[in-house]
Formats: structure tokens, C-alpha cells, sequence
């Protein structure tokens, strides 16, 4: 029955139902499930089939978007648990994403962070026109180990480079990986700006964060 | 008979519009500029000063609609209204503001130096197809902040087509606005004769940033042409189907209107925009996709039907190298706008995702719109009777190459290309060294940059232009601007 729970639970995510994701966790938290085992057995599963299924083109963009708010949705339920019990998630790593201020596209730095949550990354998506000192005071706060910036503007590009000067600055630049994404952004300007990396897609951006954090 | 082309019922044009008119009250318009907001408020809109949204009814809109010139003349700088933007009148003009360049290798993107935007405005002087210059490559050797303003300072040096144009900041409109001033002889003058238009873009969904109304503002009152781009990107900032994509244009194209006619009733305004659907596999926006052209086809019509003056980015490639893929993709935008009687079609030359120009395809293109044109010039009976009288001469001889006939019409009849078209033998075409189009493109493109003359420019207003750009760049840090290239001939 809690095999039976869990299995469903992943299909939720799957399937992106977001009110069965929830009802289900409610379940499995009533059946005396620890929420560290609702989460690696119920919906990570979901979010790498997700994931699977993305790449080989069985899945477009909407299917992540809608799965990682399932996942999401889920995870709302089950954090105030984990705290109760001092737990956190086993995760790859913390990441702390945004698009730089003046810059207001979202789809691709969102799409970064979704693709990130299902890799096991916990994610602080700062959303757009993000201040240089908010990434910052966020890394501050999180730890996190990776930061995630976005440019859609050959205007606001210049903008990543001020972030990685203020990390330097904060004396946090040592401890986080710093990679850098949007159209006009390039390898050649990452390497100038003293980013550990740049991809071209979400998908890159995920093979990336992973090869960083891993190496 | 000119071929027309519409994609939408009478149904859906009234339906289309009557929702782009209740966006306008509900949600209303986020507009992030106070002097516009205190121009709707003036009108009656209703504003939320606190989430600066203006709810604007349907009145207001129908007072701009009824203000709004139909047609318009865009001049050369040799004064001659070589544009005309109303009607079904089609133009072209490049792609604009690409960041990369497409090296002569064909393969490698790089950045933009002064040096290629000249060379890019020669180009486009030479190729007769191409109506407009555009401000098409970002130069990367001067400072970001200048990066608008030092296009159109580089244009003017070489160029006597009229230009299609935008601004990057608030403070560096005023300083294109003196540049085109200067070279038309003062303000009023350059109102009286407009040699360029200025693009500006609403934010997807149902925004106006600070810089972008305020170059509309103040567009409208120097009474130089506006040119709205709206962008939805069907399915992640606009709703996924085409009609609800066309919806979303039309209420952000109307409060663009409505702003530049609040601003100066009777200012020179175009429906323009450049759409996409989002590519749900990759993320991207692909500009050569049917979905694209559709969404643009139909806020034309949209726009036509309001009788406003109409612009559409149409005629690019998302292809990475001038291939096969960037050939279909230019040729069935560019001849669908065609036959959509698309004022201007900005788009030629660019690749990428409208990031990358390329000389080669920009004369490849040149080709594509010259078939396009003569596509548009209709299928005429020429002669009265059409052929009966010379065919009851001939009879049944196959002398019509002979015949005067023939010489009178043949040029008016066909499209003639350049040598970019291969139409020679098989044999002819390996003695030459057997080359692909694009080298074909690059032949031409030496060839018509040989032929180049640059204008005479007086010395007074070069150094005029130069002082005006060099003090902005002063302004941001940079000392010295690059020179300018010599040109031969000069």
C-alpha cells in the first residue's frame, strides 16, 4: 500500500496532476512516511522521468514547466516536515539563479531553474531585474555552491560581470561556482568575466552545474 | 490585379479586435513611465499609481485611432520620398541590431567592428531591392551605452536611403534625434521630411518599460515615426494559439498608439511587431517557422483593417550558415509579407534568431525580394488583344525572340537576377570553379562594395555628426571614437 502511494506519487509528477501530488503526499505522511522517502522514492523518481523523457523528445517544455510545479506543490507540504524533524534533503548542490537587474526575461533562467530541481539541486530563483547585491545577501543566507545568471540583453550582460565583482568583493567568489546563459551571451564573454562556465540551454546549463559541482 | 493575401474571417478580425479593446480596460496596461500615465490619466483612463497599471476605455482608444495618420513618406537624404509607408505598399529593410556577424569563412560568428557596419551600409546603398538601411550590427568597439547612437552616427556618414532605427536608452534618443536633425537641416525640417523611423517595443505581456514609452513620447512629439514592435512569443509570454498571440499584439500595439497620439495627436505611428511562437523543444524563437509568419500575417491584416501604416519582421532564418534551411525560411517569409502588403519587412541579411547578420545572405535576400516584388506587380494583360494579333503574324513560327514585342516587355515580364542565381549550364558552372551560392553571394558582394561612391557630405556637418557622437561617448567613459574607415573614391 505505501509502495502503492509512492508509485502513484510519482506518476502525479509524471503526469503533472498537481492536486493528486498532493493529496497523495498528504497520504503518505498519514501512512507514517518519512518525508525524506516520500521525496527520493516518490517524486524525484517523477522529475527524472520527466527529465528522461524530455530528452528524448517525448516531452516538450510545458510538460517540465507543469511537472516541476507538481513537484513544487509537493515540496510546500513537505519542507515544514523536514524542518520539524531537522532534516534537509540530500541534494547535489544549492543553487541561487536570476536574471540580472534591468533585464526582465524569465522563460530561459526559469527553465534553468526547473531543470536544476530535477537534477536534485535545491534551487532560490530570485526571479527578474534581480539587484547585484540580492545574489549576493542570497548566497549569504543559503550557502549555496552554484549562482546562475541571466542576460537576454547585450545591454545587461555587463551586469553578470558586476554580480561575480560583488561575490569577489563579499569574499564568497571562492565558494561558488558562478555560470552565465541568455542569447547573447557567449563562451568567449563568460571566460572574460570570469565565470566558470556558460551553456547555450537549460539542458547544457544542468550537465554543466553537474560537471562543476562534481569536479 | 495585385495577389492579396488574408488569413483572417471578417469574424475573426472583429472578434480579435473587440478583445485587444477589453484587454485594455481589464487587465489593463502595465506602463512604467509617469509622464505616460499622466497623459492616460488626463484622457480618463484610470491609473493605479501604486502597480502602475492603466485601465484604458475603449473611447480613448477610438479617439487615438481617429488621430492616427493612415500613410506617411519617409525621405532619402537627397529629399525624395522613396518610401511610403500606408497602403499596401511593400518594402524592405535589413534585419536590425544583430550582435554577431557572420565572418566571409561562413561558418564563424563574430563581433561587429566599425569597420563591418560600414561596410554593411555600403552594401545595402548598392542593392536596389533593399529600400530602407537599418541600424543592423551592434558594434562591439565602442562603449554598450553608445551602442545605438554610434550606428545610426556611421549610417549617416555613408548612407542616403532613409533608415529604420532604435533607441537603447532615454538620453541617447536625444542624441540620434540631433544627428538626424543635423543632417535634415533642423528639427522641423526633419518632421516635414522624416528619413527615419524609430522601432519601439512593448514588454510581453501587456507592458511598457520606462525607456521604451519614453522614446515613444518622444517620438511623437519631434513628430519622427514610431514604429510599435510588439512581441509576443506565443505559448510562453502570450497565450499558445495564434488568434490568442494576435490578441495580446493588438492591445499592445492600441496602447502604443494611444500613448504617441496622447502625446501629439496626428504623430506618425506604425503597427509593426515581431512576433514568434516559442520553440517548445529548444526554448528558442524561431523566426522562420509558419507559426511565426502567421501570427505576423494576421496582426497585419489586424492593423490594416484599423488603417494604420503596417511593419513585420519577416524574411529571417534561424539557420546557423547561409544553407539550405536559411534559403527556405527567407523565402517564404519574405514573399508571404510580400503578398500580405507588409509596409515594411525588416528581416533581410539576418540569421540566428535575429542575432546574426551575414553580407552574403543580406544579397541572397536581395534576390528572394526581388521575386517577391515581382510577384506583387501582378499578372497584367499588357496589350489589348493580349497576344492574338502577334500570334495571328507569327503564326506558327517559334520567332518570338525576334520580335520587338519581346524586347519591349521581357524585363517588365521576368525577374532578371544577379549572378548570386546559378542559370547557366552545368558545364558552364564547373569551369567556374564549381561555386556554391554562397560564394556566388560573395563575389557580389566584393563586386557591389567596389562599386560604392560614398554621398557628399559636407565638412561641417561630418564633424558635426562626430562631435555629437563623441560627446555622448565622453559622457560614458570613452574617450576617443574608432575612426572611420576610408573609402575609396572619397
Amino acid at each position: 500500500m505505501i509502495d502503492d502511494i509512492l508509485a502513484q506519487l510519482t506518476e502525479s509528477v509524471v503526469l503533472a496532476q498537481q492536486q493528486a501530488a498532493l493529496d497523495l503526499t498528504r497520504q503518505a505522511l498519514a501512512a507514517g512516511l518519512e518525508p525524506l522517502t516520500i521525496i527520493d522514492k516518490g517524486l524525484t523518481p517523477g522529475m527524472r522521468i520527466v527529465g528522461d523523457k524530455f530528452a528524448c523528445g517525448d516531452y516538450f517544455i510545458p510538460h517540465l514547466v507543469l511537472a516541476g510545479r507538481t513537484m513544487k506543490g509537493a515540496m510546500a507540504l513537505l519542507v515544514p516536515e523536514l524542518r520539524r524533524r531537522r532534516e534537509t534533503a540530500s541534494r547535489a548542490g544549492t543553487a541561487v539563479i536570476g536574471t540580472v537587474k534591468g533585464d526582465i526575461h524569465e522563460i530561459g533562467k526559469s527553465l534553468v531553474g526547473i531543470m536544476l530541481t530535477a537534477s536534485g539541486f535545491e534551487v532560490h530563483d530570485l526571479g527578474v531585474d534581480v539587484p547585484v547585491e540580492a545574489f549576493v545577501s542570497k548566497v549569504k543566507e543559503t550557502g549555496a555552491n552554484l549562482v546562475g545568471l541571466s542576460a537576454l540583453l547585450t545591454t545587461t550582460m555587463v551586469v553578470q560581470r558586476r554580480v561575480i565583482e560583488a561575490l569577489e568583493h563579499a569574499g564568497l567568489r571562492q565558494q561558488v561556482h558562478v555560470i552565465v546563459g541568455g542569447a547573447p551571451v557567449k563562451a568567449a564573454w563568460a571566460e572574460e568575466i570570469g565565470a566558470d562556465g556558460y551553456a547555450e540551454d537549460a539542458n547544457g546549463a544542468v550537465d554543466l552545474a553537474r560537471r562543476l559541482i562534481g569536479g | 490585379m495585385r495577389p492579396e493575401l488574408r488569413l483572417l474571417s471578417d469574424d475573426l478580425v472583429t472578434r480579435i479586435l473587440d478583445e485587444g479593446f477589453q484587454l485594455l480596460i481589464d487587465p489593463g496596461i502595465r506602463i512604467h513611465n509617469a509622464e505616460a500615465l499622466d497623459l492616460l490619466a488626463a484622457a480618463g483612463a484610470e491609473i493605479d499609481r501604486v502597480t502602475q497599471i492603466a485601465s484604458i476605455p475603449e473611447r480613448i482608444a477610438r479617439q487615438a485611432l481617429a488621430t492616427a495618420p493612415h500613410a506617411f513618406d519617409l525621405y532619402d537624404l537627397d529629399g525624395r520620398p522613396v518610401v511610403h509607408y500606408g497602403g499596401d505598399r511593400v518594402h524592405f529593410d535589413p534585419g536590425s541590431a544583430a550582435i554577431s556577424l557572420l565572418d566571409s569563412d561562413g561558418r564563424t560568428q563574430r563581433p561587429p567592428q566599425t569597420a563591418d557596419f560600414v561596410r554593411f551600409v555600403q552594401l545595402v546603398e548598392r542593392l536596389p531591392a533593399i529600400d530602407a538601411q537599418s541600424t543592423a550590427l551592434v558594434c562591439a568597439d565602442v562603449v554598450e551605452e553608445i551602442g545605438d547612437l554610434y550606428r545610426l552616427y556611421l549610417a549617416l556618414n555613408f548612407m542616403r536611403k532613409p533608415i529604420i532605427t532604435g533607441a537603447f536608452r532615454k538620453d541617447t534618443w536625444w542624441t540620434m534625434k540631433d544627428m538626424l536633425s543635423a543632417v535634415a537641416g533642423g528639427d522641423e525640417a526633419l518632421a516635414q521630411r522624416p528619413t527615419a523611423v524609430f522601432d519601439v517595443c512593448p514588454s510581453p505581456p501587456l507592458l511598457w518599460s520606462d525607456l521604451t514609452c519614453q522614446n515613444l513620447i518622444d517620438c511623437a512629439r519631434a513628430r519622427i515615426p514610431a514604429e510599435l514592435v510588439s512581441m509576443p512569443l506565443a505559448g510562453a509570454t502570450a497565450p499558445v494559439t495564434l488568434a490568442g498571440a494576435v490578441v495580446q499584439h493588438t492591445a499592445e500595439s492600441l496602447s502604443g498608439v494611444i500613448i504617441g497620439q496622447l502625446a501629439r495627436p496626428g504623430s506618425p505611428i506604425v503597427w509593426g511587431g515581431s512576433p514568434a511562437v516559442f520553440d517548445m523543444r529548444h526554448g528558442t524563437t524561431p523566426m522562420g517557422d509558419v507559426g511565426t509568419w502567421m501570427i505576423d500575417l494576421a496582426y497585419v491584416q489586424i492593423g490594416k483593417t484599423l488603417g494604420l501604416p503596417t511593419h513585420a519582421y519577416l524574411g529571417m532564418s534561424d539557420a546557423k550558415i547561409v544553407d539550405a534551411q536559411a534559403g527556405l525560411e527567407s523565402a517564404g517569409g519574405t514573399i508571404l509579407a510580400a503578398l500580405a502588403g507588409v509596409n515594411m519587412v525588416s528581416g533581410a541579411g539576418m540569421l540566428d534568431f535575429e542575432s546574426c547578420q551575414s553580407f552574403e545572405k543580406l544579397v541572397i535576400d536581395a534576390e528572394i525580394i526581388g521575386m517577391a516584388k515581382r510577384l506583387i506587380g501582378g499578372l497584367e494583360a499588357r496589350e489589348d488583344p493580349i497576344a492574338l494579333t502577334l500570334m495571328r503574324q507569327l503564326r506558327h513560327q517559334a520567332d518570338y525572340l525576334g520580335q520587338e514585342h519581346t524586347l519591349r516587355w521581357f524585363r517588365e515580364e521576368f525577374y532578371l537576377p544577379s549572378d548570386v542565381i546559378d542559370r547557366g549550364s552545368s558545364d558552364a558552372w564547373a569551369s567556374r570553379g564549381s561555386p556554391t551560392a554562397f560564394e556566388r553571394a560573395q563575389a557580389r558582394v566584393d563586386q557591389l562594395l567596389a562599386e560604392y561612391r560614398p554621398p557628399a557630405l559636407s565638412d561641417e556637418l561630418k564633424a558635426e555628426l562626430r562631435r555629437l557622437t563623441t560627446s555622448a561617448a565622453q559622457h560614458f567613459g570613452m574617450h576617443e571614437l574608432p575612426p572611420l574607415p576610408k573609402i575609396s573614391g572619397e
